[in-house]
């Protein structure tokens, strides 16, 4: 059994190591050469003086060098924080300086991001895959070195205990947290992953999510434990390029999410697409609508469905079996295999079958905690049954049928998922106060057909200034990922407040509702 | 043509006038310009704007990933159009 995560890359490698690992465009890599390349960066990152559990940020698109460099990171004895490619330079600086990070890699497209953190972050060393562009200054070239690492197992000395990743998320309070996860924790719940999804050998994976969070870096590590091979797209921005690469490769698995589901199903109704070739088919980061499993069956006839709910804190916590995703099309089914689920209500005891309750997680696949974050740790760590064991209080409220499947009523908290993307309401917030013209502004989610939810401000000018609905928006583009820009702004004279005099989203809706029917 | 496109992509996802900001040979993608519905609305824009049809199967980053390859392939649809 493993212990380390980079060891199920290993113990693959040693049974197949000429299996094809990854497909990413036009590159193919075995076994061999994922661990040969991990190898190399371990070893150039120890001679920059990584040391057992120092972050090492990988800042980068889902190419192959990104799913590669996370195993040499952890073989380097490191920690590693995949960062999503759309962060912008404020939000990355944030999470470079708040997880301490010693060694940034990236790629030269993305230097318009990280390129003045040279002069910003000067103890931070950065490593960059050229492209075909000049590197700015103080920016080392990551292919020079590593050519002449050698390929041989660098030494190892963490253990199970140590923290493999942090996973940065959206909190309520603007700023990301670090989700502190383990070499235990991860390995736990790759291992129930895999059990109920039945990945074997033969599998061939497709995935378009970013590696950067749980969903997407789980394809590429169930892959590996499974000695499958991945096929990693970009993005799922070409549909074209997505659909001809999923049947080209003849795919198994597909990992999607309602957003593109939706997506999958418009292009559908124009021009018929069929993938037959897949068998595994999961959803998660979000609800699926009822509506589309229909036209789900019809696009993927051989494949087994699984809805499933999980969140960064836990990676994944509920699937429901796929032979009910027909009778039950809206519940997300039971515990993942090792783990126990609780529905309590705020006395803490278990709610009557049917009612509504929080849900409490309890297994060996919670994270540590969040870094540097005690208190806010503690708010969702909270006791267990035994002493010293705690349980992940979730921020969702669920309720349960009476084989104990469970259905998704409402989030406790007031973030928007929308496209499956966790927004903070502050945190769009905090990007629109930034304009000085901004007297008052409060963002809330509002259902959308393709979204899910769509990212909506309501903001009030201050008397005198003027300020456009693009204005808002560039500085919202300035400072936050694409799927945070508000697709609504609507600019109001004044916002209703409680007769405490609190801004409430509840009341900006109700009074809005005429003008939100009207958006598109 | 070209301005006509620019101006769109400034001001719809960019938000700006800032002409410097965009490259006309720069990939929308690596410029982190676009994503899944960005690429809706570019293509929503050009047939409305340029009286052409995008097929599902055009939409590659050939056809749609930067200004250029935009202008190449709306004046070649153009010219194939009935």
């Amino acid at each position: 059994m493993p212990r380390l995560l980079q060891e199920t890359l290993l113990a693959t490698t040693e049974c197949y190591p000429d299996h094809t690992a990854l497909v990413v465009g036009d590159v193919r890599m075995s076994y061999l050469e994922v661990t040969h390349y991990a190898y190399r960066l371990a070893h150039a990152l120890h001679s920059r003086g990584v040391r057992r559990g120092d972050r090492v940020a990988i800042f980068m698109d889902n190419t192959w060098q990104c799913a590669s460099s996370i195993f040499g990171v952890l073989l380097a004895g490191g920690v590693f924080v995949a960062i999503n490619a759309q962060t912008k330079h404020d939000k990355l600086a944030f999470i470079l300086r708040d997880s301490d990070t010693r060694v940034l890699l990236s790629e030269a497209h993305l230097a318009r991001v990280f390129g003045s953190l040279v002069e910003q972050l000067p103890r931070l060393q950065i490593l960059c895959i050229p492209e075909s562009k000049a590197l700015p200054a103080g920016v080392e070239n990551l292919d020079e070195a590593l050519v002449n690492m050698p390929t041989t197992p660098p030494l190892q000395s963490a253990i199970t205990l140590d923290l493999a990743a942090l996973i940065y998320t959206s909190g309520t309070t603007g700023d990301p947290k670090g989700v502190m996860h383990t070499h235990q924790s991860l390995l736990f719940v790759l291992d129930s992953i895999n059990e109920y999804l039945g990945f074997t050998h033969d599998d061939r994976l497709f995935s378009a999510l970013p590696l950067n969070f749980g969903y997407g870096l789980f394809q590429w590590l169930s892959a590996v434990r499974a000695g499958a091979t991945l096929v990693l797209e970009r993005s799922f921005t070409y549909p074209a390029q997505v659909f001809k690469c999923m049947n080209d490769e003849a795919v198994t698995s597909f990992a999607c999410v309602p957003t593109v589901f939706a997506l999958m199903l418009a292009h559908d109704a124009k021009q018929p697409l069929h993938f037959p070739s897949v068998r595994i088919l999961t959803n998660a980061a979000a609800a699926l609508p009822v509506e589309f499993i229909s036209g789900i069956h019809r696009l993927f006839p051989n494949a087994s469905l699984y809805k499933m709910h999980g969140q960064t804190e836990c990676i994944r916590c509920a699937y429901l079996n796929p032979d009910l995703a027909d009778s039950k099309p809206e519940s997300v089914g039971h515990a993942i295999p090792g783990t126990e689920l609780l529905l309590l209500g705020e006395n803490g005891r278990a709610v009557a079958q049917g009612e509504v309750g929080t849900l409490y997680v309890r297994g060996p696949h919670l994270m540590k905690g969040y870094w540097n974050q005690p208190e806010k740790t503690a708010d969702v760590l909270v006791p267990a049954s035994l002493p010293n064991e705690f349980m992940l209080k979730s921020g969702d409220l669920f309720r349960q049928d009476a084989d104990g499947d469970l259905y998704f009523v409402a989030r406790s908290d007031e973030i928007i998922k929308s496209r499956g993307e966790k927004v903070s309401p502050a945190e769009v917030e905090n990007a629109i106060y930034r304009l000085p013209a901004v007297q008052e502004v409060v963002v809330a989610g509002i259902p959308d057909p393709l979204l899910g939810q769509a990212v909506c401000a309501f903001v009030v000018v201050r008397e005198g200034e003027k300020l456009s609905i693009q204005q808002i928006k560039h500085s919202c583009s300035e400072r936050l990922e694409n799927y945070m820009i508000p697709k609504h702004v609507l600019l109001l004279p004044e916002l209703p407040r409680t007769t405490n005099g609190k801004l409430s989203r509840k009341l900006i809706m109700e009074q809005c509702e005429a003008l939100l029917a009207k958006l598109e | 043509m070209k301005n006509i496109i620019r101006k769109y992509i400034l001001e719809n996802l960019l938000f700006t006038d800032d002409e410097t900001v965009l490259q006309d040979n720069e990939s929308f993608l690596d410029g982190g310009i676009i994503d899944s519905t960005g690429v809706m609305e570019i293509i929503l824009f050009i047939e409305d704007t340029f009286g052409i049809k995008v097929n599902d199967d055009e939409m590659l980053p050939v056809n749609l990933d930067s200004v250029d390859n935009l202008v190449t392939f709306i004046k070649r649809k153009q010219l194939i159009a009935a």
